[in-house]
């Protein structure tokens, strides 16, 4: 059983508005393993986004506020930390990649600029300098006759940063710049941006839309964060342009390591990506399960309904099965289960008090009275 | 393609050299991604956008020709509905007089009180209700203004439907309410659709024949069965392989393309779709005819034949 990366724990978030205030997210439990990709799946105005957007510490604030609940990041309260504390963490150990990177990215820095800046503000440049010396002295090693003069020069050159690697000495303003420069490369050649060198030098509106992206997708994976949160992080791409960039977060899963928090309405996306869904209906989680026994024994209406609705490649139905009304306000949210208006098994004690999430099935957990109360 | 100082300075090719048959009573899909010039087709088949040359036979009578007032008149006859469900209503406006608007334009009624009450049966029509007539458009979720947008191209009882990517803004569960309400009305109504969408699923969901569009072509255009079975042109195979389906059973081959979509400002020589295509070869420098491949089923492709 892998380690636990992220807990969140009965987390409330609620907008405080003229109209009357909007219940975001009212107690929702999870959490996510070193090393996993979890899916977080829902419509307009569930409350997937204002999740993210709490792990981050980022909620607009006001009307926004936390007011409840705990989210346990690596041993700690992310709640409990200060904002000085939280720009630590933020950009380097949870990073995100957001909807429509023209809004998101600035669009007068360079994107070579604004990818420097995470890592300079992250990142130890002197140890990266040393070890940036230290492989470039290993290379040149390589190639030499071990008993040459130049091989034993180098030797020595490399033994003595070897020793200070426990306190790099403090490096010049200019050696800091290439520094970064080197690093923005590699992180943009490992997100396959084509022509890199040229990149840094572009401005975000001379790129394509997924290169884009993929520039959102270097800044954040530039300082090997724990977590990446991916928020509908290719809804505004072209699909083939979408295709290519869910291979490559495919493949840097294996490489890097970092657990993913994919949040997305798209569920094909989530078959392709995920390891494990968690699905939201206004502001609450109401299942929970591997991605495999989500999609093959979905046990929430709402998870039914939404897999039914969507009009699939391989099918070929006249009508779509629609999910009757509409989602609800959030001011003024239905008592008890929030999706019982819409569904058919609506019973008496779906207006009372919201149904606990109970495991069904090992690992597949689902808030439902139809499924018993315990 | 004005230019700071208002002369031309270059030319943008969004669609350059479709032809297609839209059979009444049934839909015409159009799929392809951004910048393919689905949405120009769509605009210029109502001449909303002038086209620059080519001829659009509806009925047998060639709209290029007529003058502004014989289009007017024809116009009638053929509705657009916007994907944007926020951009495309006035927000200053009660939605009975937005839905009411066509018939008042066009002296069909004779007195408010007429438009209203046709207004509402057009809503209703679309699973609204009177009390939504004396509402404006903010006061509605996207799905709701999207029936609205579909209830006033209704209003003068058009024989034709442009759908422009009319769900692609709408979440999953309201897409498919709109879908059946749009089917419901085609068969009551005996409407003919042309249905303009990048997402492939809803396209065939809704279509029965299908064109495919890259950077300013038809590159394939068959029936909706046929296409789906045997895609033939490699972008069709790209982009069917492209779409993510909501089944972890069902891996596939995914063919992913290199590169972007080129700019239509400045599209490749020849096939336009070569530099990024798996099979291309030198023919592909001199741009294919589109050529029957089955009865019906047409392709622009040199290596697939």
């Amino acid at each position: 059983m892998s380690q636990t990366l992220l807990t969140v724990q009965n987390l409330k978030t609620y907008f405080y508005t003229y109209a009357g205030i909007v219940k975001a997210l009212d107690g929702i439990d999870f959490e996510i393993r070193k090393g996993e990709t979890v899916g977080l799946v829902g419509e307009t105005g569930c409350g997937k986004s204002v999740t993210s957007l709490a792990i981050m510490r980022l909620v607009p604030d006001p009307p926004g506020r936390i007011v409840d609940g705990i989210i346990n990041f690596k041993g700690e309260d992310l709640l409990k930390k200060s904002e000085e504390e939280m720009r630590k963490i933020r950009g380097s150990r949870i990073a995100m990649v957001f909807q429509d990177p023209m809004t998101f990215i600035n669009p007068v820095i360079s994107i070579g600029d604004q990818i420097g800046e995470v890592i300079e503000l992250h990142q130890d440049l002197a140890s990266e300098s040393l070890r940036l010396e230290i492989e470039e002295l290993k290379l040149k090693l390589n190639g030499l006759d071990k008993d040459s003069d130049e091989a034993r020069r180098i030797k020595s050159e490399l033994d003595r940063r070897e020793k200070v690697k426990g306190s790099p000495p403090k490096i010049s303003r200019r050696r800091a710049k290439e520094v970064v420069l080197k690093r923005t490369i590699d992180v943009l050649k490992l997100v396959r941006m084509p022509y890199p060198e040229k990149v840094v030098k572009q401005y975000p509106h001379e790129l394509s839309g997924g290169m884009r992206q993929r520039a959102m997708i270097a800044m954040a994976l530039s300082c090997n964060p724990d977590l990446l949160i991916a928020d509908e992080a290719t809804t505004s791409l072209d699909v083939t342009i979408q295709a290519q960039i869910l291979n490559l977060l495919n493949d840097l899963k294996k490489t890097l390591g970092s657990s993913i928090l994919i949040i997305t309405h798209d569920l094909g996306i989530v078959a392709e990506m995920c390891d494990r869904v968690i699905v939201m209906y206004a502001g609450a989680i109401v299942e929970e399960a591997s991605t495999r026994e989500l999609f093959k024994n979905p046990l929430h209406p709402y998870t039914v309904g939404l897999l039914n609705a969507i009009p699939k490649l391989d099918e070929d139905v006249s009508k779509l099965e629609i999910i009757p009304g509409a989602v609800p306000n959030l001011i003024y949210p239905p008592s008890g289960c929030r999706f019982h208006p819409r569904c058919k098994f609506g019973m008496i004690m779906c207006k009372g008090e919201r149904p606990p999430m109970i495991e069904v099935n090992p690992g597949h957990k689902v808030a439902c009275y139809v499924y018993g109360l315990r | 393609m004005g230019g700071v100082l208002g002369r031309i300075v270059g030319y943008v090719y969004a669609v350059d050299g479709v032809s297609f048959d839209v059979y009444a009573g049934k839909t015409m899909g159009l799929v392809g991604e951004s910048g393919c010039g689905k949405t120009t087709v769509g605009r210029c088949v109502l001449r909303l956008i002038e086209p620059t040359a080519g001829r659009i036979l509806f009925d047998g009578v060639n709209l290029i020709d007529l003058k502004e007032e014989e289009m007017r008149k024809l116009r009638r006859q053929m509705q657009i509905v916007f994907q944007d469900p926020y951009a495309s209503l006035n927000p200053r406006w009660l939605i009975k007089d937005i839905v009411g608007e066509p018939l008042v334009v066009n002296n069909v009624v004779s007195s408010k009180a007429e438009m209203e009450e046709r207004a509402l049966k057009l809503l209703t029509k679309v699973g609204l209700s009177a009390d939504h007539l004396n509402r404006f458009p903010h006061e509605f979720s996207g799905g709701q203004r999207q029936r609205i947008g579909i209830a006033r191209a209704l209003a003068l009882n058009p024989r034709f439907l442009v759908l422009d990517e009319p769900t692609s803004s709408l979440d999953v569960s309201v897409q498919a309410q709109t879908l059946n309400i749009l089917k419901d009305l085609q068969s009551e109504l005996a409407l003919t659709y042309l249905f303009i969408s990048h997402n492939l699923s809803v396209i065939k969901h809704m279509s029965d024949t299908i064109g495919v569009m890259y950077l300013g072509r038809i590159v394939e255009i068959g029936s909706k069965d046929e296409l789906f079975r045997e895609p033939i042109h490699p972008y069709t195979k790209a982009l069917l392989s492209a779409i993510p389906i909501p089944d972890p059973e069902k891996k596939k081959e995914r063919m992913i393309l290199g590169g972007d979509v080129p700019s239509p400002a400045n599209p490749p020589k020849g096939c336009r779709f070569s530099p990024r295509c798996p099979n291309a070869n030198e023919r592909c420098n001199e741009q294919p005819e589109m050529t029957e491949v089955t009865k019906g089923h047409f392709v622009a492709c040199y290596t697939a034949q």
